[in-house]
């Protein structure tokens, strides 16, 4: 969709006009932002492990700018901030890489589900939310992010072989960077691609240039469009190469390929929509400056609130874990406090 | 003799046992090209090959499964689980095959694998790094489970592992992983399944203890010092159990404390807590009493100090047992 300013045009989407194109391009800027100063917040030491997502924005929001509203997105913790498209306080995320109970949100107030640590769990989750409102004759469609190693947990296997003979409306989205920390694309499957284990699921796979935010988008929509009328469930495929370590723990240098790093760099997504728009005309200099001095106070006031959070109460290791704590547990809080007070 | 962090022990063992016997083969998620997320496989590639240091696919049960068939085939695999809570996947294979082929050969075929994962809380790290898994390993009929929480230990106890002829979990604390550091023996090196280590001798009081929480014991029983003589007993193997060291050091001061991290109930203490009122009941002057992780999910690490036994918690459960 989108060209390189040069021999390769430009690339239309229908149904996107000024207004949709610029807002998608906030929350790339949001999403970047989001990213770029979570980083130095981690150096900073003032959040935890994070797990950088740079370059992976036109996925995440060019899947989510496809859904509507009352659809649900199930992430894993690569799209760790994606509910900040929706609605979730900037702080709200910082504070779970803080490992603050403030990092707790309900679902079902942003559509968004928790954030999945364990690789491919989510998928059966996405599977069974779509199957469930569809048996109940609501429209609504579910997304669920996961990586191209994901593919390989048998949680995946299950949750599309469910989504398939439900006919679930769901779009099982994978992030396909081509590597799960160090274990390279070509040691996790001998399948040419990995849209093409769509077809074993009987759901039709596609595959996206990842980079291009108008491609993931106009992919997803076809998907959603499909998932709402009925026809089942849709795979697609979007493929990026991961430019930053896997994690802030992760040293990439003993495993990744230098140059395939510095193109992706140069190939990076955030850049290529802005040019894009630059040369459609409907970004401004200006406008630039807005948007990325906006998500920046955005993070700036997140990263306060999320250290003004008073540390969390003790009673929290205790609450939520059952609906009624008992009294076995009501004791171990309270002897607890008698040695912490003592 | 050198001195080692934990898991360069670990790896010094890898090292040592593929040398020694070309039946050996590494396998897990990033195990090769990078050497572990902990390091703890690192070198092994270079040294051996690709064939017997393998980077997997992403796939729990297709690790443990796959260890199965390997040994049909002759091999002695050393699987890693990159951590505790992403073990879960493999139960299956675990239970229904790990723990029960031999038996469903009439003891004609043996399973020699070996699972090395790292465990435990007290690193800082978002959801579902922290999980203290071993009941349910102790649980499995079949295997056999140690926690080293020595270097010297961590390279006895995993090469015991790879040269027994069952299956054999090892769960290594990833909280001393490059903290504990100590001698450790040059070349082979073996700690026997099924041995217990007596940390320190006491008159008046043993903690027990495994894993990360044999520090604490320690640190328990320095505070109690001025009060009391204090043993402190590291099971080592929770399974099979060293019974004989453990009622030793019941009967010696007639009182205990055990110490695990996981959630208490039908945790490895209760089992422990169970042999001494079968066994011991006679020679204890009070109740035996437990410190534990809670019946709670693993909190986020701003509450994980609260959630993990501490040395207050074990000296608070020392203090009442010795004025019972
Ligand atoms: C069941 C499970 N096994 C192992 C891990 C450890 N782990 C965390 S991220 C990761 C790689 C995931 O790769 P991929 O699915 O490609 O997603 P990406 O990180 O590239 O977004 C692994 C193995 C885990 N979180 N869950
Ligand atoms: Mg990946």
């Amino acid at each position: 969709m989108i060209g390189d300013g040069g021999s390769v045009p430009d690339g239309e989407v229908d149904g996107l006009g000024e207004r949709e194109l610029l807002d998608l391009y906030r929350s790339l800027i949001l999403l970047r932002k989001y990213d770029e100063r979570s980083l130095v917040y981690h150096r900073q030491g003032r959040i935890g492990t994070y797990a950088i997502f740079w370059g992976h924005e036109a996925m995440q929001a060019g899947a989510a700018h496809a859904l509507a509203d009352e659809d649900w997105i199930f992430p894993a913790y690569r799209e760790s901030a994606i509910g900040l498209l929706r609605g979730i306080p900037v702080s709200t995320v910082l504070s779970w890489w803080r490992g603050h109970p403030a990092g707790w949100w309900n679902p079902a107030d942003y559509n968004v589900a928790s954030i999945c640590v364990p690789i491919g769990t989510q998928v059966p989750h996405a599977a069974g939310f779509a199957w469930g409102k569809k048996l109940k004759g609501e429209p609504t469609v579910a997304l669920v992010f996961f990586g191209d190693g994901a593919t390989s947990e048998g949680s995946f296997h299950e949750g599309a072989t469910f989504a398939g003979v439900m006919r679930a409306p769901l779009v099982l989205f994978c992030n396909n960077n081509q590597w799960a920390i160090s274990t390279p694309l070509s040691a996790q499957t001998a399948a040419p691609t990995l849209a093409d284990k769509a077809i074993g699921y009987g759901m039709p796979g596609v595959r996206v240039d990842g980079t291009d935010v108008l491609a993931v988008y106009e992919a997803t929509r076809e998907a959603v469009e499909r998932a709402r009328a009925g026809d089942g469930p849709t795979f697609v495929e979007a493929v990026t190469y991961r430019a930053m370590p896997h994690a802030t723990a992760d040293d990439p240098s003993p495993y990744i390929d230098p140059e395939r790093v510095e193109e992706a760099k140069r190939n990076e997504c955030v850049g290529r929509y802005e040019g894009y728009l630059r040369r459609l005309g409907v970004l401004t200099e200006a406008q630039v400056d807005e948007v990325k001095d906006w998500a920046l106070e955005l993070m700036r006031e997140g990263i306060q609130q999320a250290e003004a959070e008073p540390e969390p109460d003790v009673s929290l290791v205790f609450e939520h874990a059952y609906a009624e704590p008992w009294a076995a547990l009501r004791a171990d809080l309270a002897e607890l406090r008698r040695i912490l007070g003592g | 003799m050198a001195e080692r962090f934990l898991v360069e022990a670990v790896n010094d063992a890898l090292h040592v046992e593929m040398e020694r016997d070309e039946t050996v083969l590494v396998m897990g998620e990033d195990v090769g090209r990078v050497g572990g997320v902990f390091r703890a496989t690192a070198g092994l590639r270079d040294r051996f090959g690709a064939d017997r240091c393998v980077d997997t696919p992403l796939a729990e049960a297709g690790i443990m499964g796959a260890a199965v068939g390997l040994c049909m085939a002759g091999w002695r695999p050393v699987c890693e689980l990159q951590y505790d809570a992403f073990s879960y996947p493999a139960l299956d294979q675990l239970i229904n095959h790990v723990g029960r082929y031999r038996w469903r050969t009439g003891g004609a075929m043996d399973f020699p694998l070996v699972v090395r994962m790292p465990y435990g809380g007290g690193v800082r790290a978002p959801e579902l790094h922290d999980d203290s898994p071993e009941t349910y390993y102790v649980h499995t009929p079949g295997v056999k489970v140690a926690i080293p929480a020595t270097p010297a230990d961590a390279k006895g106890l995993l090469t015991a592992a790879i040269r027994d002829p069952d299956p054999v979990v090892v769960l290594e604390p990833k909280l001393v992983y490059r903290t504990a550091r100590g001698e450790v023996p040059e070349g082979e090196h073996v700690v026997p399944l099924g041995e217990a280590r007596l940390v320190r001798e006491g008159d008046d009081l043993t903690i027990v203890a495994y894993g990360a929480m044999v520090g604490v014991a320690e640190g328990a029983a320095d505070r109690l010092a001025d009060r009391a003589s204090v043993e402190v007993l590291d099971v080592r193997t929770l399974k099979p159990l060293d019974e004989e060291a453990l009622l030793a050091s019941a009967a010696k001061t007639g009182r205990v404390v055990i110490v695990q991290e996981a959630p208490r109930t039908a945790g490895y203490g209760a089992e422990l807590a169970a042999v001494l009122a079968e066994k011991a009941i006679l020679d204890l002057r009070g109740p035996v009493i437990r410190v534990t992780g809670y019946d709670v999910p693993y909190p986020y690490w701003k509450l994980e100090d609260a959630y993990m036994p501490s040395v207050e918690r074990v000296v608070d459960a020392a203090t009442r047992l010795l004025e019972f």
